[in-house]
């Protein structure tokens, strides 16, 4: 707990502070990997990719793309026997034996240019065996499936997932709490419900891009779009066999992560292609087209849900399975599986609750981490289920939800306690702000009009031991340099940063800038940019690092005026005196010290302060009952609601209002916490109307904007009100934590109730596409063709 | 595979360039000149990333070739300021909170200065119109939209 004495001066938290690179992006001027100039030496790498969803490769022969005229090198799974996993080391960087879905990569190619490598990758052969494929994950989970990984029992693997080797089921995660069995029997009404949630990708605009350069030495470098420059680092040091200080890497700008560009998808192709061209730089930019699904998708889920409640209409059971489309290799995908396992209940307090969360292998594109982590598609049939059951005992929805949704100290399915939480809040504010209970008349004849609402819940999903540190230097001029190892991928972690260390510290923000790009060599270690974590865990680690300064720089000045540091304190760069009243720039001995008195010598020195944060209390869970004293280290809470209209004649949904209200804690800069809060809804509403990857006979149909549809400028809301909570996080700085991801959690949800209020259908899954909406009206009777 | 040599003007500084026939406009920004602020998202004319001003009108930089740019005028987003002032639209998105990840903004900024160009005051639905060929993952639209009515107020308010 980080309780200081720096939170009566918060100044500028709490402030909308212009973004730090702001300028630079609307200059043209900030750089993301594919601007960096690499001179005449840059060789340029495509990857032959494999064509069926599963089979062996039987044979690869590379001799005619090796004597293609420029062509500097062609490796394949041969070269490269490490495997290779955040969680569960279940792939190789190159396939060795065996390819799992349609663009798994077989071989790599570096040539001079991409016209000759794209040729040179035709001209490789490869002779493949078919073998049958599994494209459901609740047919890949069932002993009639063919294994897609024997190998399972043997993979490396965290010691909180729990593979089932001899299945496809890589990771099986249970609660069992109470005893629903017999709660069913108090329960006045129960519901049974089963959704399926499609694949959808993260389209970040900026598609992953990856240089790597391997010197003679032995020494990696590896510049890519990431989230994760540490954790790339480890990872892809590990598989190759060489120590993580020899693997350099340096992540520029991201434009656009959204979960995929953490962890390890495409970047190991490049470095792996890199060590066979010794002192050369090799770029792998993806197509839009391979972006679609060759590095993270997000998976898909078949979710049942069984809820009942009392008269009162009090949650008293919930039994909930879920089947998790992991994809071809879920080194990854497992802990998603985990996190829907914990935060199974949703947002609300269940006494006796009975969950399955199963990963499973299927052989789709490779599901990843994506914005929301496990929670969207979860919270897509939960929330609907709520509705539903509230409907069954003739109570209002948000009054249910009212009665039912986690306060401080409920109890959750794990078994610890809720800790103080504005999730009330966000409710009464969002169903106030949405105008709930009273029904506006449809805009036109052929309209009809509807309200929802959602809540929803999540937790960083991150081993107990993700750490962050940061350091912070002063210069001649007064500037505060901040060292950190997290990543703005836009949602606005450097400006948060720098507000931050301003506050902690004692000068102006525009007085602080970030040491970036973050360089693996010289930047302090940030576990991932990912799980919403940054202004938590890092904010944490900069106020310890502007702390450490403080206080050498107090101690300093305190000597040199023979006062004591808790008379002095840092406002605005200037060192002050509350009892002498004297003053000094802190600029005057950032790096020079102080004269002692009588030209005897010399005081202080450079200063240099250094901050680390890692949580300390997250306990393990009991692998048969998912319970645990501390599963997680706090849950950010929140509601979206939303009124729609449905086009009788078109089935198209136009979205009139979107309301959300979350719990950040504390806004560190509001503003932005607010452009989080709108991005999510549209992204959620993109996910909710428009997306999903057509997967058919594991290919996906869609891999262009034109086929795979997201939000236009055209598609927002009329009205959108974003309302901030703030029930302080007791462990947060200034009482912050996240909102990244929560943003686009319970759009689905809110839309799908939204529809059933105005036309009174639900469907199995999203996207609620015009024409499924207009032919389920068809069907149901509300319009005849 | 022929080569040219094509003359243009590019953010009012005269350029001869040597291309190959089949390279697309914004390639020879990025690789032949080093404008990289033109972005590549989709190389498919679908995302907007690329959006440049050639002869005032906006055009995906990546479904036009160098060869037709000859004796042409383009403007990049490196073109949009000038000796260290920022326009308009540049200096409402900063403030309005109109950029996340940065990298949808350069096609956003020419296609928003191609707009107030020939509409010096546009209504929220023609703003939403010109801007449905920029895709942005990021800030959901509402604040580039904001950014762009305060740049039309602003530009008005000083002419």
């Amino acid at each position: 707990m980080i309780k200081t004495d720096t939170q009566k001066t918060s100044s500028p938290v709490g402030e909308s502070k212009p973004r730090i690179d702001a300028r630079e992006k609307v200059t043209g001027a900030a750089l993301y990997a594919d601007d960096i100039q690499f001179g005449n030496k840059l060789l340029h790498a495509r990857i032959k990719r494999s064509p069926h969803p599963h089979a062996m490769i039987k044979k690869i022969d590379v001799t005619k793309a090796l004597a293609l005229p420029g062509v500097k090198a062609v490796v394949t799974g041969e070269d490269f026997p490490g495997y290779i996993g955040l969680y569960l080391k279940d792939r190789h960087i190159f396939c060795r034996d065996r390819v799992r879905y349609v663009g798994d990569p077989v071989a790599g190619v570096a040539a001079i240019n991409p016209e000759i490598a794209e040729q040179a990758v035709n001209l490789i052969e490869v002779e493949y065996e078919v073998l049958e494929p599994v494209f459901d994950p609740e047919y890949g989970a069932s002993p009639k499936a063919p294994l897609l990984h024997p190998d399972l029992g043997e993979y490396t693997v965290a010691s909180f997932i729990l593979p089932q080797p001899g299945s496809n089921i890589s990771n099986h995660f249970k609660i069992r709490k109470g005893d629903v069995t017999s709660a069913w029997m108090k329960c006045k009404a129960v519901i049974e419900r089963k959704y399926r949630i499609p694949h959808i990708q993260h389209v970040p605009i900026e598609p992953h891009v990856a240089i790597a350069k391997v010197e003679e030495s032995g020494e990696a470098t590896l510049w890519d779009s990431s989230q994760s420059p540490f954790a790339q680092r480890d990872l892809i040091a590990e598989t190759l066999g060489i120590t993580q200080s020899e693997m350099r890497v340096i992540a520029p700008l991201v434009g656009g992560g959204f979960g995929g560009k953490a962890g390890v998808s495409m970047e190991s192709l490049a470095v792996a292609i890199a060590t066979k061209v010794k002192g050369y730089p090799v770029k792998l930019l993806l197509t839009r087209e391979e972006e679609f699904f060759t590095a993270f998708v997000r998976q898909g889920l078949v979710a049942y849900f069984k809820m009942g409640c009392d008269n009162n209409g009090q949650l008293l059971a919930m039994e909930n399975t879920f089947y998790w489309d992991g994809g071809a290799y879920t080194e990854y995908g497992v802990n998603i599986t985990r996190a829907a396992g914990y935060s199974c209940t949703g947002p609300y307090e269940v006494a006796n609750v009975k969950t399955d969360s199963y990963c499973i292998y299927t052989n789709h594109p490779v599901g990843g981490p994506m914005r929301g982590f496990g929670m969207p598609e979860m919270h897509a049939g939960l929330e609907q289920c709520i509705d539903e059951l509230a409907l069954e005992i003739g109570m209002d929805a948000v009054e249910f939800r009212r009665r039912n949704c986690v306060k401080a100290d409920s109890i959750l399915a794990t078994g610890g306690k809720m800790h103080p939480t504005g999730l009330s809040e966000c409710l009464e504010k969002a169903a106030e702000a949405i105008d709930w209970g009273w029904k506006a008349p449809p805009s036109a004849p052929n309209k009809r009009r509807g309200k929802g609402l959602a809540l929803m819940w999540k937790a960083p999903a991150m081993p107990g031991n993700a750490g962050s540190s940061a350091w912070i230097e002063l210069a001649e001029d007064g500037m505060l340099t901040l060292g950190v190892g997290c990543q703005d991928m836009g949602q606005g972690a450097f400006t948060v940063a720098a507000q931050m260390a301003a506050a902690a510290f004692g000068v102006p923000y525009e007085s602080v800038r970030l040491a970036t790009p973050v360089d693996t060599r010289f930047s302090p270690y940030e576990w991932q940019t990912v799980a919403s974590r940054i202004t938590w865990s890092t904010g944490n680690a900069i106020i310890h690092a502007a702390h450490d300064a403080r206080r050498q720089v107090l101690d300093l000045v305190a000597k040199a005026w023979d006062e004591t540091p808790q008379d002095l304190d840092i406002v605005n760069g200037m060192v002050v005196s509350f009892r002498s009243e004297r003053e000094i720039p802190v600029k005057n001995l950032a790096v020079a010290g102080l004269p002692k008195a009588d030209d005897t010598g010399w005081m202080g020195g450079p200063i240099i302060g250094r901050g680390s944060f890692m949580p300390a209390y997250v306990t393990g869970l009991d692998p048969d009952t998912g319970q645990g004293e501390h599963a997680v280290v706090h849950f950010t809470t929140g509601a979206q609601a939303i009124e729609l209209e449905v086009d009788l004649d078109t089935g198209k949904i136009d979205i009139l209002k979107g309301v959300a209200a979350f719990d950040v804690g504390r806004a560190i800069n509001p503003d932005m916490v607010k452009a989080q809060m709108e991005g999510g809804l549209i992204q959620g509403i993109s996910s909710a109307l428009f997306e999903c990857l057509q997967l058919k006979d594991g290919i996906v149909q869609n891999p262009s904007f034109v086929d795979y549809r997201i939000a236009t400028s055209a598609d927002i809301p009329k009205s959108v009100q974003s309302i901030i909570v703030e029930v302080p996080q007791d462990d947060g700085p200034w009482g912050a934590r996240g909102i990244g991801e929560h943003s686009m959690v319970p759009t689905i949800p809110a839309i799908a109730n939204a529809i059933y209020d105005a036309i009174g259908i639900r469907f199995e899954g999203p996207p609620f596409t015009a024409e499924k909406v207009y032919l389920a009206m068809l069907e149901a009777g509300i319009v005849k063709g | 595979m022929g080569y040219h040599e094509i003359n243009l003007t590019i953010n009012g500084g005269p350029e001869q360039v040597r291309v190959t026939s089949n390279m697309t406009l914004m390639r020879m920004l990025r690789e032949s000149l080093a404008l990289t602020g033109t972005k590549n998202g989709c190389s498919a004319g679908e995302c907007g990333a690329c959006t440049v001003l050639l002869n005032g009108e906006p055009v995906n930089s990546c479904m036009v070739l160098a060869v037709e740019c000859d004796g042409a005028k383009v403007i990049t987003v490196e073109g949009l300021a000038s000796d260290q002032q920022l326009s308009p639209i540049q200096e409402a998105m900063i403030h309005v909170g109109g950029v996340q990840c940065g990298f949808c903004t350069p096609g956003m900024l020419i296609t928003s200065r191609a707009l107030l160009d020939r509409n010096p005051n546009p209504s929220e639905e023609e703003i939403s119109e010109a801007l449905v060929g920029n895709l942005c993952r990021c800030t959901g639209y509402i604040r580039i939209i904001d950014s762009i009515k305060v740049a039309a107020r602003d530009k008005a308010a000083t002419t």
